[in-house]
């Protein structure tokens, strides 16, 4: 076991140190030259969130009903935020880091991750202004909470799979980076985010009662089962409470790590020719 | 000098028991180049209809084998284009060889470009970090050098500056510190030796004849300057249209590099000759031959005058002149010249004219002479105008080669002989012959190496 430990960390110090190096060097150019400095990391989320909250929850009036209606939102909205920034920012890393991967060998998937890591801590502050919010709203927190860490890591594999395809397919094909643009619009309204599921299921028309397939999409599962425990358990539609047949519920685990599958393979199959590529 | 050689030779013999930490085995590279510009899908779908590849193959390195044993010093040189750097990038594994195999023992720290990833608006330290990581020296192991890399800089006072505050000079510097002081096992130099003002390349010279005697280093050097690698490595191989032209002794190596060079130099002298309609540089229509060559050995004792011919042809009507001047390659300037006005030839046409020059007073040296024909002018009776000269091939070289001789200054004792007025404070010494070539041949030596790096030493200074 000790020796597994041992070997998992030689053959990954190298690309963990760079991983440090680049995440830090990042989250230091980011709010370079501002007078607040790292202070806009969380004054960006609040002030966007408030603008958010009032539109949302004050004047269009978007509801489920629920007074925790408005957190939930903000929350979906964070998530896919998450989403949005690491596949564009990751999308163009490994064509932007070009300078490094023609000097010198590192693993290059690094660039890759470092730009999801990045978009990573911008999540994990928006998590801690929803969770003010929350406490604000007079949220009741369950055990389901236990679950979010693990929807994290799924979320974060799905991102990542979606990342590294993009930034392999930008090497080659440039129009990569406005097909997702429009893709990933689509994705969002695609998803209960901004609307409840029940709105659907309520005005959908014809295509009502197609509205629960929407949760099959792994991002759409995510961010519900995110919603659902951390913040709304009693309210949230999510797979688990929407179908009962377990061939139905495991199609976004099984799509997620399919996706993760070939994303490190093609990447993988690629990475060696960047350097001459660009 | 002979215990020096035998000294190299049981060095280099060292080497060849020492484990071996780069092997490079057969390895091919070629690179598709797109031969239209546009690379969209209108033309793909062109391309694709007419049946054209819309590339072509270059085959950058061909065939390419050698191995690098731990401690050594090991040179690659070739001209431009030669495939060098893509060599140098299949070594890092930036690039990946189609066929063969290239295998690494040890931690290998390339440095293709000074730099990477430096970033203006971080200070020299964190850059100094970020470099060291992306070369995959934790923050610990950083630590360790970072004395060291700022000493060598010599930016004590600016670490906490922003890198775009720093001269180019400064960044460059702290660039290469990082890279001489990384901590690796082999280190790949390109072309980097060309920095600093002479104090750096001072240190950068200690530093390479240091990383020299350490046996657990070893270095892969790539570059033009063939007095590097003479002074540094142990082994060079020269590359040319990707295959290995040359292996061994950095001596042998760089004498081949030179005479490549020489044959490209004369290529293009060929063509420049053919754009000039047939004539040698220096000659026209008017003057169309003009030529010196030499009758005695080109390499030669000084002790008897060397003699050699003037070919020319000039047909205008009038008096014409040859001028012929000794210049000094290796010392520079002009020795002797025999005056514009002073020798003039009695016959028009195509005739050869034999000189002769007495080399008596002459150290060791390398001389070249120049003739140029000349006719007076119109309106300057002491002045004259060039018709035609003698450059190039049509130039004569030779040297003087002889024990008797000092290498480093002109003029030999027998043509001058300095002596103190007051002799009640200097007494005049005078070494064995032995000694004196010794210091001869070093101060010839340093001298050389001097010049062609841009790196003046103290003697020099003295001259200067």
């Amino acid at each position: 076991m000790n020796q597994l430990v041992k070997r998992i960390k030689e053959r990954y110090s190298y690309a963990w140190t760079v991983l440090r190096g680049l995440v830090k060097t990042d989250f230091k150019l980011r709010y370079q030259g501002s007078f607040l400095g790292v202070a806009w990391s969380v004054l960006k989320p609040l002030m966007l969130f408030c603008v958010m909250y009032l539109v949302f929850a004050k004047f269009l009036r978007m509801s489920d009903g629920t007074p925790t209606y408005p957190v939930v939102l903000l929350l979906g909205i964070s998530s896919w935020q998450f989403v949005t920034e690491s596949t564009n920012v990751g999308l163009r890393s490994v064509v932007d880091r070009g300078d490094l991967l023609r000097k010198i060998h590192f693993p290059n998937y690094i660039v890759v991750v470092s730009a999801t890591v990045g978009a990573l801590i911008s999540f994990g502050i928006n998590l801690l202004v929803v969770l003010v919010f929350a406490i604000f709203s007079r949220v009741k927190f369950t055990w389901d909470v236990l679950w979010v860490p693990l929807n994290v890591v799924e979320l974060y594999a799905a991102t990542l799979a979606i990342t590294l395809l993009m930034a392999t397919m930008y090497v080659y094909f440039r129009d990569i980076a406005q097909i997702w643009e429009v893709l990933q619009q689509l994705i969002f309204y695609a998803m209960p985010i901004i609307y409840p599921l029940l709105y659907v299921t309520q005005h959908g028309g014809p295509l009502a009662s197609l509205a629960r397939l929407e949760l099959l999409n792994p991002f759409a599962q995510i961010i519900q089962d995110i919603r659902h425990n951390l913040i709304a358990p009693e309210t949230q539609p999510t797979i688990w409470n929407q179908f009962s047949n377990w061939g139905v519920r495991l199609v976004p685990l099984v799509l997620t790590a399919l996706a993760l599958w070939l994303s490190i393979y093609l990447f993988r199959r690629n990475s060696r020719k960047f350097a001459e590529v660009m | 000098m002979t215990y020096q050689q035998d000294e190299r030779m049981t060095v280099r013999r060292n080497f060849e028991d020492a484990p071996v930490v780069l092997s490079v085995d057969h390895i091919s590279k070629s690179f598709k180049l797109p031969t239209e510009q546009a690379t969209g899908l209108k033309q793909a779908v062109i391309n694709w209809t007419k049946g054209i590849k819309g590339f072509r193959r270059l085959d950058v390195l061909k065939d390419i084998s050698f191995e690098v044993h731990q401690g050594e010093f090991f040179g690659i040189v070739g001209r431009n284009g030669g495939g060098k750097s893509t060599l140098l990038k299949l070594i890092s594994q930036i690039y990946y060889p189609e066929t063969g195999q290239i295998s690494v023992t040890g931690k290998l720290v390339p440095f293709i470009e000074l730099g990477v990833g430096f970033n203006p608006e971080l200070t020299g330290r964190e850059n100094v970090y970020l470099n060291g990581a992306l070369l995959g020296f934790t923050h610990e192991q950083v630590d360790g050098m970072y004395d060291d890399i700022v000493e060598f800089a010599e930016l004590q006072d600016f670490m906490d500056q922003k890198l775009k505050n720093y001269s180019s000079g400064m960044q460059v510097r702290l660039a290469f510190s990082v890279a001489i002081k990384a901590q690796g096992d082999i280190l790949v130099l390109d072309e980097v030796l060309a920095v600093g003002d002479e104090a750096f390349q001072r240190k950068c010279d200690d530093f390479f004849t240091e990383i020299k005697k350490d046996p657990t280093k070893t270095v892969i050097l790539v570059t033009h300057d063939m007095n590097s690698v003479k002074r540094y490595c142990s082994r060079a191989l020269m590359i040319a249209d990707g295959e290995v032209e040359a292996a061994g002794d950095p001596e042998t190596v760089s004498q081949q590099y030179t005479l490549a060079n020489l044959a490209v130099q004369r290529a293009e002298e060929k063509q420049r000759r053919e754009a000039r309609g047939g004539y040698a540089n220096g000659l026209n229509e008017r003057c169309p031959i003009l030529r010196t060559s030499a009758v005695s050995s080109q390499v030669c004792s000084g002790e008897e005058p060397f003699v050699f011919d003037v070919e020319y042809q000039y047909d205008e009507p009038g008096d014409f002149y040859l001028a012929i001047a000794l210049h000094d390659t290796r010392r520079g300037g002009i020795t002797y010249d025999t005056g514009a006005k002073v020798f003039r030839v009695r016959q028009h046409g195509h005739h050869t004219i034999r000189f002769s020059l007495p080399l008596d007073a002459f150290n060791n040296g390398e001389f070249r002479l120049i003739t140029s024909l000349r006719t007076p002018m119109a309106n300057d009776p002491r002045g004259t105008d060039a018709v035609g000269v003698a450059l190039d091939e049509n130039s004569c070289s030779f040297a003087i080669r002889n024990d008797r001789n000092d290498e480093y200054a002109l003029l030999s004792d027998r043509a001058l002989v300095m002596t103190p007025v007051d002799d009640s404070l200097i007494e005049t010494v005078h070494y064995e012959a032995a000694n004196i070539e010794d210091s001869a041949a070093e101060h010839a030596v340093e001298r050389a190496g001097g010049i062609a790096s841009g790196r003046t030493d103290e003697r020099t200074d003295g001259i200067a």
